[in-house]
């Protein structure tokens, strides 16, 4: 139990006038010094699974034990241990994010010292109102809080939403240099290409369920995908899936008789995949009947 | 703080102070919430003052004498109702109170911390509009310590109620937006009915003054009257009387109404939220 970080069993929660759960029976497991990333299209209950594990919401049924403790009877001592960084927050605007890290340290029983946690997230030299840092700028400030209190474990609820690509380069660095610290990361995301830098492993969901778990690598057998081989033919783009690549590709160029226009080899993307997972969990009605042949 | 081991979580009258010294710091640098804040019973007073002018009610007391008593009643609802009212919906607005709901900063904290910047706030509302009626109007400040006395219980029965009430009705509100007009109705509905901005309060429908007295106002403004005026003016209260004890009976009844909505009512969480 405590080597566990988060456990979670058939935990479940619907809405008020809802007529689907929200969440319908999810098991997850993360062990402590886990980076782990939640994935599902909107609605698909991450961010209410998330809340729950932290406290901020009550759930219908399921057990659910976050450092040993149920989140619905966590105080303060239990709080101190974990870091919340949620989404679309815009308060503090009249302060500086100095001053705003130094007061949140104040929380804490034994916090890092804020003008480090400044120095790691970047801005340290942004004595600047936070109503006037840039969105990159304002959610660095938000991981800054989250982290002030030296969280055994960190929630990051889509935390690089609206990104530019430095920026999202710079905050995954910042995500890696904590995991490195030991710290646990449980991560929801939107972004394929930060679950696959940033965790250990990937749970998806979807309406509710687990649909797949596995290491970006290995998610759902896409290890041992088949290969998809592209070329041009009558100026007409070709891709041929197959487990044998190679011999693809020799026989093409038997074909043309030397190079193969506009050849491409490629394992599934871990996109790829993702999205084939959710097509297959949760067809649309109108869809089902159109592509009922896959 | 300290190097024993293990850590403890810090206690929780120093961080309400921290955070009263951060919400007092957020007020004084939003200058447009400070200057309305402030501004909007003040002009009021000198507005109504000037309108109602010298004319003497009785024993050398002017209209607006007697106003300017009201309005502190009134100008104590301003920053503690209407003030934290708005506030708070825009803490769960703008997600003040989901941030520090993940935090181990306990509630108790945050309500110390409002609770700093509404005294703050209200004695400061409360020096200016003295400030302005002794200059223009001539009123006289207390003289005995009898009278000091009343002011500071009426002050801090009408603080206390006013601001649990405050808090109570941000969550009626459900967005911010939404917030000051929840909060505006009762406030400036309750000045008309309360003898405020008309007096005697016995010039009113027997009706509103009935409905006013199961209120606040009418019952600080009368509180204050008796702390400001001589003691003949008493004559034109509906009783005849200042009832200093029912003043100090109806304000300590809403300071409890107040606490139980308080504690029956109080959201982390937007109304959207689910």
């Amino acid at each position: 139990m405590t080597d566990a970080a988060i456990s979670v069993r058939g935990l479940r929660k619907r809405y008020r006038g809802s007529r689907r759960p929200a969440v319908d029976g999810v098991d997850l497991d993360v062990a402590r010094g886990e980076v782990v990333a939640l994935l599902g299209p909107n609605g698909a209950g991450k961010t209410t699974t998330v809340e729950i594990l932290e406290g901020h919401r009550d759930r219908d049924d399921g057990e659910v034990a976050v450092l040993g403790t149920d989140p619905a009877d966590g105080g303060r001592t239990w709080r101190a241990r974990i870091g919340v960084v949620t989404q679309s927050a815009t308060d503090l605007l009249e302060l500086t994010p100095a001053e705003a890290v130094r007061h949140f340290a104040r929380y804490y029983p034994d916090p890092r010292d804020p003008d480090e946690v400044l120095e790691l997230v970047g801005l340290a030299d942004a004595p600047r109102a936070v109503v006037k840092l840039s969105g990159g700028q304002r959610r660095r400030l938000d991981v800054a809080l989250g982290i002030v209190g030296r969280p055994e474990l960190l929630f990051l609820d889509e935390p690089t939403t609206g990104f530019d690509p430095q920026a999202r380069r710079d905050f995954w660095r910042l995500v890696r240099a904590l995991a490195a610290e030991g710290t646990t990361i449980l991560l929801t995301t939107h972004y394929l290409e930060e679950a696959e830098v940033l965790a250990d492993r990937l749970t998806v969901i979807t309406d509710g369920v687990v649909v797949a778990e596995g290491s970006p690598a290995t998610l759902a057998g896409r290890q041992s995908r088949p290969a998809l081989v592209g070329w041009l033919e009558d100026g007409r783009p070709r891709t041929e899936a197959t487990a044998t690549p190679s011999a693809l590709v020799a026989a093409l160029g038997q074909h043309f008789g030397g190079e193969v226009p506009g050849l491409s080899v490629r394992r599934p993307s871990l996109e790829d995949v993702y999205l084939e997972l959710l097509s297959a969990a949760a067809p649309e009605p109108a869809l089902a009947t159109a592509g009922g042949a896959r | 703080m300290t190097a024993l081991a293990p850590p403890r979580l810090p206690t929780i009258l120093p961080l309400g102070l921290a955070r009263g010294a951060l919400e007092l710091r957020r007020f004084f640098r939003s200058r447009e919430t400070v200057v309305f804040t402030f501004a909007l019973p003040t002009v009021l007073l000198v507005l109504l003052g000037s309108v109602f002018g010298d004319h003497a009610e009785a024993q050398g007391v002017t209209s607006s004498q007697v106003l300017a008593a009201g309005m502190i009643a009134a100008g104590i609802m301003s920053t503690t109702f209407v003030s934290l009212g708005t506030d708070i919906a825009g803490d769960r607005d703008d997600g003040t109170l989901k941030r520090l709901r993940g935090t181990p900063m306990p509630a108790a904290a945050y309500f110390i911390g409002k609770v700093v910047l509404v005294a703050v706030t209200t004695v400061a509302q409360i020096v200016v509009m003295l400030t302005v009626a002794v200059a223009m109007f001539d009123l006289s400040l207390p003289d005995t310590a009898g009278d000091w006395l009343t002011f500071a219980w009426v002050f801090a029965l009408g603080v206390v109620g006013c601001s649990l009430l405050g808090i109570a009705i941000s969550s009626l509100a459900r967005t911010a937006r939404s917030a000051s007009a929840v909060t505006q109705l009762p406030y400036l509905a309750l000045q008309f009915i309360s003898g405020v901005f008309v007096n005697p309060i016995t010039a009113l429908p027997t009706g509103l003054v009935v409905t006013a007295s199961f209120f606040p106002v009418k019952w600080m403004a009368q509180g204050f009257r008796s702390v400001f005026l001589p003691d003949s003016m008493a004559a034109y209260e509906p009783a005849g009387t200042w009832e200093l004890d029912r003043v100090a009976l109806v304000l300590g009844a809403w300071c409890v109404i107040g606490l139980v909505l308080c504690l029956t009512t109080f959201r982390w969480r937007r109304g959207q939220d689910g």
